[in-house]
């Protein structure tokens, strides 16, 4: 019996020809990714072990982006106890440059790699290849101090792509769309595979997107191999990868999904939850108080350049906040090359520094209560961007920016003809 | 030998995400401790204070989904819940709540039964027992059994190593 993709990466991590799932395996990690969420805890516990140890510091990347600038002196309390630590130990490390998942990708992440990140969304890797998966510090603090982990072989879905994405259809109207259909917890325990033609018309930003949001079905991770598109970005950025791995012909999936991109439309998730998910027709006029473009999951070049081109010649609503927030710095300084956030700051949007920001719902654009987000974000649970009484839509670059612009949900065909 | 305990119960739905069970604003806050008047908040703000040690939530299927955050077991755990018994977990919740020492148990056919208040009699890897009616569940394996009975991954690290009694 052949293996898949996930099952290819653990065997090669635990240094055995073959696994299957249900088998526990010790693997060996190859990068171990934490951030300002929960590395103080980690380094409180690392403190409290008799004999405490780093097995490779250069399998260790440390990012600030949760709260980033520091919003209180708890948190720069914390931030300073885990940039302290990061130089006493030769951590590299990373602070104001981005959300973690996307300076991993930029940075870091190399095909066939075994990943435990310290947060849910690690899953992010999956885009390049690379078995990504999120813990909880102690976990994170065992494979710190051992350099190995414990992992389940999950069983895997298998989504197969065919089709094209239509004009105005993006990778975050297919994932959101995937998640409603199999549910917020249709994957769990589960990697998801995705594979077939159309996964060839997706670039690296679209794989992202997808990827990235697999945890909200559950998922322990996502794959998608490694081809052309995968290898011209990773050389691109000066990276070779660690083994290409190719799902078997024969490989077992607990089930197979066709998915058919031609046929998918813009959604909204509705609140409270990833799973609630509409067509975006079917919000339509939906009062907003607050727009936000950014995040692991929307904050790439592709989705400011999409967010620039609907807004350039508009006005953003005066009833609204529209946030816009690059995913990395890297980002940032193209969009100012490229003149996008000339085009935000004249339309009223308000341009911030890459991080978590709204996404993350402490630092930056909380809502208040009886107040509505439209969010390219990564969840909407009851007060994940502040008041336990408001309200987060999930929805693509394209649809916040029109949404943003109308002062409702819309999408973009809707708006009305630009003036002159 | 199977460890049997009577506990009074709190009754909750599917999907109990980790910002319900410990919203993003308070994980600021100095400790675990400080934190657990705010459990459940988003949901339920006046929950935590009702909750009395020894009681163990009954919810439905994939509680502790979201966010990796470790203070979600940790301030179950600091509220005294001995279990937590749902239909399913969701996975970064699971092995948090292991390496926390915090029980977890699977039991899809409980949360349809139960109501707030009602007392349930866990017999741990073998049944659950609620007004009269018995619901089998699973054992757990016994490296993750030993690791909740140390109190958590360090600890039984730390008891492995023969670091303490």
């Amino acid at each position: 019996m052949g293996m898949t993709l996930a099952e290819k990466i653990i065997a090669s991590a635990a240094g055995v020809e073959s696994v299957r799932p249900g088998d526990i395996h010790t693997v060996e990690l190859d990068l171990l990714m934490s951030n300002d969420g929960t590395t103080h805890l980690t380094i409180d516990m690392y403190h409290k072990l008799r004999h405490p140890h780093i097995a490779d510091v250069n399998k260790l990347v440390w990012i600030v982006d949760h709260n980033m600038p520091s919003d209180s002196p708890k948190t720069a309390a914390s931030q300073k106890k885990m940039r302290d630590f990061a130089k006493e130990n030769g951590i590299p490390f990373y602070e104001g440059k981005g959300v973690c998942h996307q300076i991993m990708m930029e940075n870091h992440v190399r095909p066939g790699q075994l990943i435990f990140g310290a947060d849910s969304h690690t899953c992010a890797y999956g885009a390049l290849g690379a078995f990504g998966t999120g813990v909880g510090c102690t976990d994170y603090l065992y494979a710190m101090v051992t350099g190995k982990s414990w992992v389940l072989v999950p069983e895997s879905l298998k989504f197969n792509l065919t089709g094209k994405l239509n004009h105005g259809v993006t990778a975050r109207d297919l994932i959101l769309t995937i998640i409603g259909r199999i549910g917020a917890n249709g994957a769990n325990y589960k990697a998801m595979e995705f594979s077939g033609e159309g996964l060839k018309t997706l670039t690296m930003s679209d794989r992202i997107a997808v990827c990235n949001l697999c945890v909200e079905a559950g998922a322990k991770t996502a794959l998608m191999e490694a081809d052309e598109v995968a290898l011209d970005y990773l050389s691109s950025r000066g990276r070779t990868p660690k083994a290409v791995f190719h799902a078997d012909e024969d490989a077992a999936y607990a089930q197979t999904y066709e998915v058919n991109l031609s046929e998918i439309v813009p959604v909204v998730a509705k609140p409270h939850f990833v799973d609630q998910v509409v067509p975006a027709a079917e919000c339509l006029g939906t009062h907003i108080d607050e727009a936000f473009l950014g995040s692991c999951n929307n904050g790439r070049i592709e989705d400011l350049r999409a967010a620039a081109a609907i807004l350039k010649g508009r006005k953003v609503a005066d009833t609204v906040r529209f946030l816009v927030v690059p995913a990395s710095g890297e980002i940032y300084r193209q969009a100012l090359e490229e003149g996008l956030l000339t085009t935000f700051m004249e339309a009223g949007a308000i341009v911030m520094n890459a991080n978590c920001s709204v996404c993350w719902g402490s630092c930056q654009g909380v809502i208040g209560e009886g107040e509505t987000l439209i969010s390219t974000g990564t969840r909407n649970f009851k007060g994940r961007a502040g008041h336990p009484g408001s309200f987060v839509y999930l929805a693509s670059a394209e649809t916040v920016t029109a949404s943003a612009i109308a002062g409702e949900i819309t999408t973009a065909d809707r708006l009305p003809k630009r003036e002159g | 030998m199977a460890e049997t305990f009577t506990a009074r119960i709190w009754v909750m739905d599917n999907d109990i995400d980790t910002d319900i069970v410990i919203p993003t604003e308070y994980l600021a806050l100095k400790t675990v401790q400080d934190m657990t008047p705010y459990a459940f908040s988003p949901l339920r703000p006046e929950l935590a204070v009702q909750i009395q040690p020894g009681d163990v939530i009954v919810a439905g299927s994939n509680f502790g989904c979201g966010s990796s955050r470790e203070q979600a077991p940790e301030v179950i755990k600091a509220l005294g819940i001995r279990a937590v018994i749902a239909g399913s977990f969701a996975r970064i919740f699971y092995r948090n709540a292991i390496n926390n020492g915090l029980l977890l148990i699977e039991c899809p056919a409980l949360r349809g039964d139960v109501s707030d208040g009602d007392e349930v009699t866990v017999e741990v890897g073998k049944s659950i027992t609620c007004k009269g009616k018995t619901y089998p569940i699973g054992a757990l394996p016994d490296n993750l059994l030993d690791i909740i009975n140390a109190g958590g991954l360090v600890k039984a690290m730390r008891r492995r190593n023969g670091l303490e009694g």
